[in-house]
């Protein structure tokens, strides 16, 4: 008796009744499989409405985001000082600086974008929800980062942000004139936050596919023609 | 005898996955599409765009300030802003949570109070902490140190107040220039702090807070606050609350704009005078930010896109072949 391959499972989800997964990664397996089958997860294809530029900024911030991490390591790696001191780490805070302003300006891009395709339809409303989300954690990210300045900025922004956040009273505990606290905050927290809503939330449109135009129906050429042709 | 119940219509705008073609695979025609190749042209064409906006624009790095540079650029304001941390009428002195308990500073939300739930995590006595501290930290404290702490509670209030007016009434605001009186001890004690200050000790000082290592900035930011000189410098750089500072950061560089509508609220009324406005703003943008990702939820909101069909423009060539 041989275990059903990857593929068995993707194609016959049902299959794991004649050969049942015994163990808890056996069945974290096949529920992972028939959730987002390999063929979903890295597609060759796309529905043929995934045609226009609106579709290119949600990829746009993920690049921006992987320029965002990459300049902020080589910042965080020489220390805090270093890019006041330095020509190349001054561009290097410059490249972290515009990097974090693409990647806003493309988030809200595809926010808007998304929220005009009404994209939470159809079952998607997490994909939605984890979206925003990452907005706003991406905003807490960014704000911290502006306190690890080390000069006037953040000395102003320590300043004057906390009356907020002692005014809901968590100020003690996300003290902004504590550097200490504030680069645990940006170089590890809410970064590892932001990745993980949004490899979440890339995941999750795997699994749910790109949501079809609002007023698709079955007698759209689109569609009938296939569905003719398959019969 | 069965009856059958007529099929509910489904919105279109549902989050639900329902019956209709958003909520099923996709069966009809396609187009060929490479995901490791758009995140490849993605990355080179978002690493492009920010070496060129690199190079061509920087980044701003105006120098932090320091009590030195304010006892220097501003001694009338150093010692105006120390007498009353001396005193306990500065702001961070009546403060409240998390830093003392001053009676009815905190800002409430009707019956709710965070401020104070939270409680005084971050204690800090402005005498002790940024004037007698100090003081004390010197090989030979002045003998005002002494004589401040021997007197009464009225007594150094009665010192205090006198001094804080007569700089106030001095030409220019210059300590130099006060008029004679009963001040006790402290424009001797202020003689030395501004000393202090000036020669550059007072910096470590109030930083190390009497420790080697110190990453806790919180008592020079609430000093320097306090006074008029790290505010005007802000202001003189469009950074105040009511200047959209919020958003702004120094030069010409576009700042935080995702924080315009945190912002926008501190520029209009009823908001921008209240005297509980943090609260209020705080609590408003967590509202409306729910309200943003539970819009799937919301009915009439969910509708919008139905109603402004901007989706025709993007499904544009969709719709055309339909």
């Amino acid at each position: 008796m041989t275990a059903p391959t990857r593929e068995q499972v993707a194609q016959h989800p049902a299959d794991d009744e004649i050969e049942p997964f015994s163990t808890w990664t056996g069945r974290a397996r096949r529920w992972m499989l028939t959730k987002l089958p390999p063929d979903k997860l890295l597609p060759e294809s796309q529905p043929s409405y995934v045609a226009s530029w609106i579709y290119v900024f949600g990829m746009g911030a993920i690049a921006s985001l992987a320029v965002v991490i990459a300049s902020g390591l080589v910042l965080s790696l020489n220390g805090p000082s270093w890019w006041h001191v330095s020509g190349l780490g001054h561009f290097v805070n410059s490249t972290h600086l515009w990097s974090v302003e693409f990647f806003f300006l493309f988030m809200v891009v595809h926010l808007w974008g998304k929220f005009w395709m009404a994209a939470w339809r159809g079952g998607r409303v997490l994909t939605w929800i984890t979206g925003v989300l990452s907005f706003a954690v991406g905003i807490a990210a960014a704000f911290t980062g502006y306190l690890l300045q080390s000069n006037f900025e953040s000395q102003w922004i320590s300043f004057e942000a906390k009356d907020a956040l002692n005014a809901a009273g968590i100020g003690a505990w996300f003290n902004v004139a504590n550097l200490g606290q504030m680069f645990t905050w940006h170089i590890v927290l809410l970064p590892l936050g932001v990745a993980a809503i949004v490899a979440f939330h890339v995941i999750l449109v795997r699994m749910h596919g790109v949501v079809p135009p609002l007023d698709a129906a079955e007698s759209d050429s689109q569609l009938a023609h296939v569905k003719e042709a398959s019969e | 005898m069965s009856t059958t119940k007529p099929a509910r219509r489904e919105n279109p705008m549902s989050w639900r996955t329902g019956t209709g073609i958003a909520g099923r695979p996709w069966k009809g025609a396609v187009r060929e599409y490479d995901l490791f190749k758009e995140l490849t042209i993605g990355l080179v064409a978002a690493i492009l765009l920010v070496l060129a906006a690199s190079a061509l624009f920087g980044s701003p790095d105006d120098k932090a300030v320091s009590l030195k540079s304010w006892a220097v650029a501003q001694p009338a304001d150093f010692v105006a802003t120390a007498t009353a941390e001396l005193a306990g009428t500065s702001d961070t002195a009546g403060y409240g949570p998390p830093y003392n308990s001053t009676p009815g500073a905190t800002q409430t939300l009707g019956p709710i109070d965070l401020q104070t739930l939270a409680g005084v995590k971050l204690p800090i006595d402005t005498a002790q902490a940024f004037v007698l501290g100090p003081l004390s930290s010197l090989p030979t404290p002045p003998s005002g140190v002494a004589t401040w702490k021997a007197a009464s509670a009225d007594q150094r209030t009665a010192w205090t107040d006198a001094y804080a007016q007569a700089i106030d009434k001095a030409k220019n605001h210059d300590p130099a220039d006060v008029a004679a009186g009963d001040y006790g001890p402290v424009p001797a004690m202020m003689r030395t702090l501004t000393t202090m200050a000036t020669q550059g000790s007072l910096d470590s000082v109030i930083s190390a807070q009497g420790k080697f290592y110190n990453l806790d900035y919180t008592p020079a930011i609430l000093f320097m606050g306090d006074g008029a000189y790290l505010n005007d410098l802000a202001a003189g750089l469009h950074l105040s609350g009511d200047q959209w500072g919020m958003m702004n950061e120094t030069g010409n560089y576009p700042g935080q704009s995702w924080l315009w509508l945190f912002s926008f609220f501190y520029q209009i009324e009823p908001f921008a005078s209240l005297p509980n406005a943090d609260i209020v703003v705080v609590v408003l943008v967590a509202v409306l930010t729910l309200a943003l990702m539970l819009v799937p939820f919301i009915p009439g909101l969910r509708s919008i896109p139905r109603v402004i069909p901007i989706h025709r423009l993007v499904w544009r060539d969709y719709y055309r072949r339909r």
